[in-house]
């Protein structure tokens, strides 16, 4: 455990000193927060009576109890929300994307494998260091963002309905998942290209399944529900363990060190 | 400390490293001299259980190569031939992963130690990136030596340094053998290995010799002593080439140049025939011949 946390410091005194990498950390999570509330705030004042025109099958994408124009409203909100599930996947991928592939270009790979740490070890640090601060900086947003909705929300029904059960399953079950996934598909990148930017531009592809739950939600394709959040919630938890085993596997000490110049 | 039997490793069809059989003992500076992609960081790399060899087998104190691989690890130190430094933190912090990494009893009375021994500790907090490359090795000798290493595997360690640098580290891996460890040298530089090692294994993907420098430097010329006379000439060489002890002699100039098995036996006979024969001997001396000339021909024989 101690080694672990040696190589999760360690990361993060050197991520934390790159201002790139600390920026999109920092941005990031703080553009995601101030779009879903700028929505809030333009949109609040009394809504009840709005979007009388809004068809039936549309209502029941929302909670019952709500006027149209508070569904409206809801329903605007969320495809917003889904940026808090962005969120956790795109962090970390500046973080484990450099993980591996920065210590080949920097040289510091072969003493550091030279040491007695196994694969294991190596990786989880490098993981929590790559997704404790890509969940951290998702809870603190949606912390934020919830305190704002608090603020601005027209009525306690529309923040109820944005505040939904499921969003916060969504936040704090399938987030942190997702956080893992884009590590270890980051990691797993990483080990085995031999340029940085390669690296992150490769990573970046896992955050293809949200971008598709994004659009399809704005498109009406889909539809985030309590239930496909549960779905996808136990879908992650299998990936996560089938990636996390790769990751270690995948990771071969002797090809890294021999095949990169 | 250091033992291979039939070392080898492939790498596809290219042989890197063929059946290499050394045994380094305690306490021994031990230079692997050969040419770039000779196969000595392959090699260094096995040992330090970094790659697997192919077969044959390998014993790192005490520990056997691909079975004690952890155990090998905690055991023994390794300079790389980049220091492999992390940039952006400071020189101590560097040295405090490796201290938590190789689970160092008391790790910042090492950090301390090896960083005041090196000259580094006024400027412990600047980024390593700062340092120049003679301060960057060093912090990696310092890396290579807190969990105090008894086998010290050194690849280049002064490849990349201004003649004052190289000066500096040379002069530290002297100190680091009279406190009786086993050191591992992977050099090109010839003279860094003839000052330093006690034995010398020159290497070009398999082993071609290994002997201590003075008496590679005997097997492969011979020990030629020089006589300088006030006037030599082809009479006085044609006699000397008929003593039973000399081996060969040849004029050059006013000069005979003489062959022989022990000078130290047979020069004051010499010295005698000479003066004898009615010559004025000026000067006697031994004949050096450097490393360079031993590595050289050795590597182009092979």
């Amino acid at each position: 455990m101690d080694k672990i946390k040696t190589i999760m410091f360690k990361e993060w005194s050197e991520v934390f000193k790159n201002r790139t990498v600390l920026f999109s950390i920092i941005f990031t999570p703080m553009l995601f927060t101030a779009l879903p509330l700028l929505i809030l705030f333009f949109s609040r004042g009394d809504v009840t009576g709005m979007g009388e025109q809004v068809p039936p099958e549309f209502m029941r994408l929302c909670p019952p109890g709500l006027s149209p124009g508070e569904c409206l409203q809801v329903y605007l909100l969320s495809q917003f929300m889904l940026l808090f599930m962005l969120m956790p996947v795109m962090i970390p991928v500046h973080i484990a994307a450099y993980s591996i592939v920065g210590e080949k270009s920097t040289r510091s790979l072969e003493p550091l494998l030279a040491t007695p740490i196994s694969t294991a070890e190596l990786l989880a640090g490098k993981n929590l260091a790559a997704a404790i601060p890509a969940v951290l900086a998702t809870w603190l947003s949606f912390g934020l963002y919830g305190l704002g909705a608090r603020m601005l929300a027209p009525n306690p029904r529309v923040l109820a309905a944005i505040m939904d059960p499921m969003w916060l399953a969504a936040i704090f079950v399938a987030g942190p998942l997702l956080a893992v996934l884009s590590v270890n598909f980051a990691l797993m990148v990483s080990s085995r290209v031999n340029d940085p930017r390669i690296a992150e531009q490769l990573s970046a592809a896992v955050m293809m399944p949200v971008l598709l739950l994004f659009f399809g939600q704005i498109l009406g394709l889909v539809f985030l529900t309590r239930q496909l959040v549960v779905m996808l919630s136990a879908v992650l938890l299998v990936v996560d363990a089938l990636l996390l085993y790769l990751a270690v596997r995948l990771f071969q000490r002797e090809s890294i060190l021999t095949r990169w110049r | 400390m250091i033992q291979t039997q039939d070392l080898t490793r492939r790498f596809g069809d290219i042989l890197a490293v063929d059946r290499l059989s050394i045994d380094v003992q305690e306490g021994e500076v031990f230079g692997f001299l050969g040419p770039n992609g000779a196969g000595k960081t392959t090699t260094v790399r096995m040992l330090t259980c970094l790659i697997a060899p192919t077969s044959g087998s390998a014993v790192v104190n005490g520990h056997r190569v691909g079975q004690e691989d952890m155990a090998i690890r905690r055991t023994v130190g390794i300079l790389t031939e980049t220091p492999g430094l992390y940039d952006r933190l400071s020189a101590e912090q560097n040295l405090q992963v490796f201290a938590q990494l190789y689970q160092v009893q008391e790790p910042a009375r090492q950090i301390e130690r090896y960083l005041r021994m090196l000259d580094l500790w006024e400027r412990r907090q600047e980024p390593a990136a700062t340092l120049s490359k003679g301060m960057k090795q060093k912090l990696a000798l310092a890396r290579m030596l807190l969990h105090e290493p008894r086998v010290l595997f050194l690849d280049e360690p002064t490849s990349a340094l201004d003649p004052e640098a190289a000066r500096l580290v040379r002069e530290f891996i002297a100190g680091l053998s009279q406190e009786g460890r086993t050191i591992f040298l992977c050099t090109h530089n010839l003279d860094e290995a003839d000052r330093l090692c006690d034995r010398i294994a020159v290497f070009k993907n398999r082993l071609l010799v290994v002997d201590t420098p003075q008496r590679l430097r005997s097997q492969l010329f011979g020990r030629k002593v020089i006589f300088h006379l006030r006037q030599a000439d082809q009479p006085l060489a044609d006699t000397l080439r008929g003593l039973p002890f000399v081996q060969d002699c040849t004029l050059v100039d006013n000069k005979l140049v003489v062959r022989l098995d022990a000078p130290e036996t047979h020069n004051p006979e010499i010295v005698r025939t000479l003066v004898g024969l009615g010559a004025d001997v000026l000067f006697v001396g031994e004949l050096r011949r450097s490393l360079e000339d031993v590595y050289l021909q050795l590597i182009k024989e092979s």
